[in-house]
């Protein structure tokens, strides 16, 4: 017989839960049967999340001495806090309120009512038997350092960064690439309203470039991050660029000096050239060029210095010996907006990429219709002089395909359809477009679909077998020819085309795992950064103090890159006007006199929050970091690690309250007993 | 290396220059076959679209002896040469592993001749499989005397060898390359080919000449326009329809064609410098004789890739160049 004094409370949650199981028969069963457990007070409540639900809990707390609260309802990653919140109005400890899911677990995952009632018994007896051993704590507090850094400067990152900028609170933005911009610094124009992409990206690169509260790290990368929500240590590598920062003047004469002509793959997405030093665009943000050494004939071959010998400012800009730097930034927050990288459609070999010359992908063709790309905005075949008099448009290039993505990567029907305008307006020719399902959702996007309609662009629903330029029939010769089932007329077709363009999929950065494992955050299983709930918290992630924005969480277009680095930075700005931040107090620690430093627990660790001390030879655990995932727990061979709301003793009580019951006189049995020795 | 081998009845007959040519390479490569002995008809393709239990009992009693066969320790790996064999034999040893009641009934039937067969006992392989990926390109260009150079050749895969996609195959189902890559390890210039893996008609030529002749047409009409001395093949069904019906679609379309084709093993041997009568050349209807003199002594100059014009635009990077 114990000395406590439990409250059970059931939840109806509607008829979620009391459709499945009998849950007034469960109230009454925990009031009689678990008297000798400690309960007082059992109860079952339509709704117990609803004010009126807490304040039941809130008046029996007060009124019968509770001391300690089981409440059976959803998952506690839904409600726990709302009922700890309840226990701590009425002036109890909020962590000896457990909570039993009898929803996610039981009602929503079983169809027999005899069986759900019998689980949902032997869940509410490991919640009483649990509890019972609850110990009252102390919530964590820790202060928040105000600076942001965000990784990624494409329109997502850049936007985040104004947003804490223009509030007043540091913010350092890192960029892998030599200027910031991100992809759509790569676009002409932008879907449905067709407004240059530069124009309207350009103000806000130099805005995030000149601003007094962003200190602005391009051409470098994060190497190493350490510590934990508001007191995040950086290790950052600012890699040499060959040019001094200080002194240099953007003026861009090293570049047209530079003999060393090569072929831009990234940001002419290989179908343009440039300079062994160059900058992406003429509205680069920083202005300083970068000397690609692999392609520098001085870095290569000791000679040439053209760049150095050209440079007209005093002292010269070019320093050849200059070496990586690696700094260290203290930061509270961390937004990921590290974007996407293109399918790479030579992957589907039957489509001609690399094979057959007028076969382009989409960011190719976004450069070719660029003013300052290669062609200078001027749509033509891979010869670079004919205009082409049809075009074939492929949706779907590596996304919903079971092969490569199985996934839509939401922009390719706008973006096609875009291409579509782009060409007709350019060039007359006919155009044709394959594609699966048309999927122009959001905001003036349908009719943008029914502008190109009328606009005279052939539709054609069905994916493309292959793109070959085997003629076979009358007008194929020296073409490509599009063979597709038309699903519509129920028909194969051949359409021969001049040019073809592939909408390539979205996918993840192809080092989007190794950077999820930096930053201590999760990939799904198609690779994209793992947000913390898929529809109520898509900017945060299960790490404390790392959010998430743009592509890098899920293919979608400027807007909604826009929208969720805007998101995210209210979140941030969120914790720093808090000043310190709460942590959940349910953590492991190592009772340091019985670890034998085996180290087991320390590579056993998700969040790196155990250390190990070389002197004492004893691991320790930093409570700020750890989560309390209980991993480090189970994994200590000398049981010299526990867990505050996680014991094993805590554990075992839950254990044995759960296997204690069967249904009696019927074969169904909920779980069977463990065989004692 | 050591494998089982399972001939099919084409390579006893019409494609005796492709057996011929494989057990010739075989030693050269470090490779053995040993011939599954008392081996049946797979079944073709026929068999399979009527019913498919005795299809499959005749393709496990195969598969069974096969599996005895190897039971010393010898090697899992039986050896296919014909695309339609390779196809049944994997089809069946995958669907009696997918479904225990085929198995059962299959196993019920080759329990008449004291035979069993379970799943994944055998490891069906095809003969190009085994060249590039176990005897490896790199080996066989070690080996090379006498290189193909100056011999322009359209690799043709045919629709079976690499299909379906979804049983796990060696090379890409939509677009294979493993047979253009040794081709250029022999020394041979390789057309990107782009009807390698279509259709060549099959047992069409039987049921309606007019169909098969046209989908034949179209392969000898590609090569043609791509300038091929000659279609190098792994199928003793692609190459039958494609030189013994050379004639017919010549005289239906009123064209010209007179591209022999050949074994891809045939190439090899030449290349190894084995004698062309040892490789069952000869035997072919579309004679190889005037394609096999184009082969030259001296590497041909490699061709620049040179920029037509400042104005054109860089091609994609390919892998291989990189």
């Amino acid at each position: 017989m114990t000395d406590e004094k439990i409250g059970v409370y059931i939840c109806h949650c509607g008829t979620n839960i009391s459709d499945t199981v009998d849950v007034e028969n469960v109230a009454t069963w925990a009031g009689e049967d678990l008297e000798e457990k400690g309960v007082v007070v059992s109860r079952d409540y339509k709704f117990m999340c609803s004010s009126l639900g807490q304040e039941l809990i809130e008046a029996d707390i007060k009124e019968q001495g509770l001391t300690r609260v089981v409440v059976a309802a959803c998952s506690p990653h839904l409600h726990e806090a709302t009922f700890r919140t309840a226990c701590d109005r009425a002036g109890l400890n909020p962590y000896l309120c457990e909570m039993v899911s009898v929803r996610e677990q039981v009602s929503w995952v079983h169809t027999d009512k005899e069986i759900a009632t019998a689980k949902s018994k032997a869940l509410i007896l490991g919640g009483v038997e649990r509890v019972a051993l609850h110990e009252p704590l102390e919530p964590l507090k820790v202060p928040i350092n105000p600076t942001t850094m965000i990784v990624g400067a494409g329109i997502s990152g850049i936007q985040s960064a104004l947003e804490i900028a223009d509030s007043g609170f540091p913010v350092v933005l890192v960029e892998r690439d030599s200027s910031i911009g991100g992809h759509m610094a790569q676009f002409d124009k932008t879907f449905p309203t067709l407004d240059c992409s530069a124009c309207i990206l350009t103000p806000k690169m130099v805005q995030a470039g000149n601003h007094p509260n962003i200190t602005l790290l391009s051409w470098s990368e994060v190497e190493r991050v350490d510590g934990y929500v508001g007191n995040f240590t950086v290790t950052i590598r600012k890699k040499a660029r060959y040019v001094n920062e200080d002194v240099c003047t953007g003026c861009g004469i090293c570049i047209e000096k530079c003999p060393a002509k090569v072929i831009d793959t990234e940001f002419e997405a290989g179908l343009g050239y440039r300079k062994a030093i160059y900058r992406n665009f003429p509205q680069a943000v920083p202005k300083y060029p970068v000397i690609d050494v692999d392609n520098c004939i001085y870095f290569q071959r000791e000679k040439c210095k053209a760049c150095q010998i050209f440079c007209p400012t005093q002292p010269n800009s070019i320093e050849f010996d200059q070496e990586d730097e690696v700094i260290q930034v203290e930061v509270g927050n961390i937004v990921l907006a590290t974007g996407f990288d293109l399918f790479d459609a030579r992957r589907i070999p039957q489509y001609g990429y690399g094979r057959l010359a007028n076969v382009f992908t989409s960011l190719e063709f976004e450069r070719m219709c660029n003013a300052s790309g290669p062609t200078t905005g001027k749509v033509f075949m891979r010869d670079g002089v004919t205009t082409p008099k049809s075009v074939g448009i492929l949706h779907c290039v590596g996304s919903r395909d079971k092969h490569y993505n199985n996934y839509c990567s939401v922009i390719c029907c706008m973006q096609s359809l875009k291409f579509a305008h782009v060409v007709k307006e350019r060039t007359g020719a006919e155009v044709y477009n394959f594609y699966i399902d048309m999927r122009t959702a959001f905001k003036d996007y349908d009719e943008f679909y029914q502008r190109v309609l009328e606009e005279g662009v052939h539709f054609i629903r069905g994916r493309v077998a292959e793109v070959t330029d085997a003629a076979r029939l009358p007008g194929e010769e020296g073409k490509l020819i599009i063979q597709a089932e038309d699903t519509f007329i129920g028909k194969q077709r051949r359409i021969p085309v001049d040019m073809v363009i592939l909408s390539a999929a979205i996918e993840p950065r192809h080092d989007s795992n190794e950077v999820a494992h930096q930053f201590g955050i999760s990939c799904s299983t198609n690779g994209f950064f793992t947000e913390k709930h898929p529809k109520l918290d898509p900017v945060a992630t299960m790490t404390e103090g790392i959010y998430i924005a743009g592509c890098a969480q899920g293919p979608k277009d400027i807007p909604a890159s826009i929208t969720q680095g805007a998101a995210a930075s209210a979140r941030v700005l969120g914790k720093i006007q808090a000043g310190e931040l709460a942590l959940e107090p349910v953590r492991a620690s190592v009772n340091q006199d019985i670890c034998s430093g085996c180290r087991i627990c320390n590579n056993q660790c998700p969040f790196n929050a155990i250390l190990f001390h070389e002197d004492r030879m004893v691991s320790e655990i930093n409570p700020a970091l750890c989560q309390g995932c209980g991993t480090c727990v189970a994994a200590c061979p000398s049981n010299a690690i526990s867990g505050t709301q996680f014991s094993n003793e805590q554990l075992e009580a839950q254990l044995t309250g759960l296997l204690a019951l069967n249904i009696d006189g019927s074969s169904v049995r909920v779980l069977e007993p463990v065989a004692a020795d | 290396m050591k494998y089982g081998y399972y001939p099919g009845c084409s390579l006893e007959k019409n494609a005796s220059a492709y057996h011929d040519s494989a057990m010739a390479v075989a030693g050269p490569l470090g490779l053995e076959f040993n011939e599954v002995k008392d081996w049946n008809c797979c079944g073709a393709t026929e068999y399979i679209s009527i019913d498919l239990i005795p299809a499959y009992a005749l393709v496990g009693r195969n598969l069974a002896l096969a599996a005895q066969q190897n039971s010393n320790g010898d090697s899992n790996q039986l050896a296919a040469p014909c695309s339609a064999c390779f196809l049944n034999l994997k089809k069946a040893d995958q669907y009696m592993g997918d479904s225990p009641d085929l198995a059962n009934t299959v196993n019920t039937a080759l329990a008449a001749g004291g035979l069993n067969y379970q799943a994944g006992d055998v490891v069906v392989r095809h003969l190009l499989d085994i060249f590039v990926n176990d005897v490896g390109l790199d080996a066989i260009k070690e080996k090379v005397t006498k290189p193909l150079y100056n011999l322009r050749i359209a690799p043709y895969y045919g629709c079976l060898i690499v299909r379906p996609g979804s049983m796990g195959s060696f090379d890409d189902p939509e677009y294979p390359t493993s047979m253009d890559h040794m081709m250029s390890a022999l020394g041979a210039e390789v057309v990107d080919f782009p009807l390698k893996a279509h259709c060549c008609g099959g047992h069409m030529t039987q049921i309606s000449e007019d169909v098969a002749l046209d989908l034949i047409q179209r392969l000898l009409k590609n090569a043609a326009d791509y300038e091929a001395d000659a279609i190098v093949t792994l199928c003793p069904m692609c190459q039958l329809n494609l030189d013994a019906y050379q004639d017919n679609v010549n005289k239906k379309y009123g064209t010209n064609y007179n591209i022999p084709i050949l074994y891809f093993t045939q190439m090899i041997g030449l290349a190894l410098g084995l004698k062309p009568e040892d490789l069952g050349f000869g035997k072919e209807f579309i004679d190889a004789t005037p394609a096999l003199s184009k082969i030259g002594a001296e590497v041909p100059p490699k061709a620049k890739k040179k920029r037509q014009s400042k104005e054109e635009l860089p091609m994609p990077v390919m892998p291989q160049e990189s």
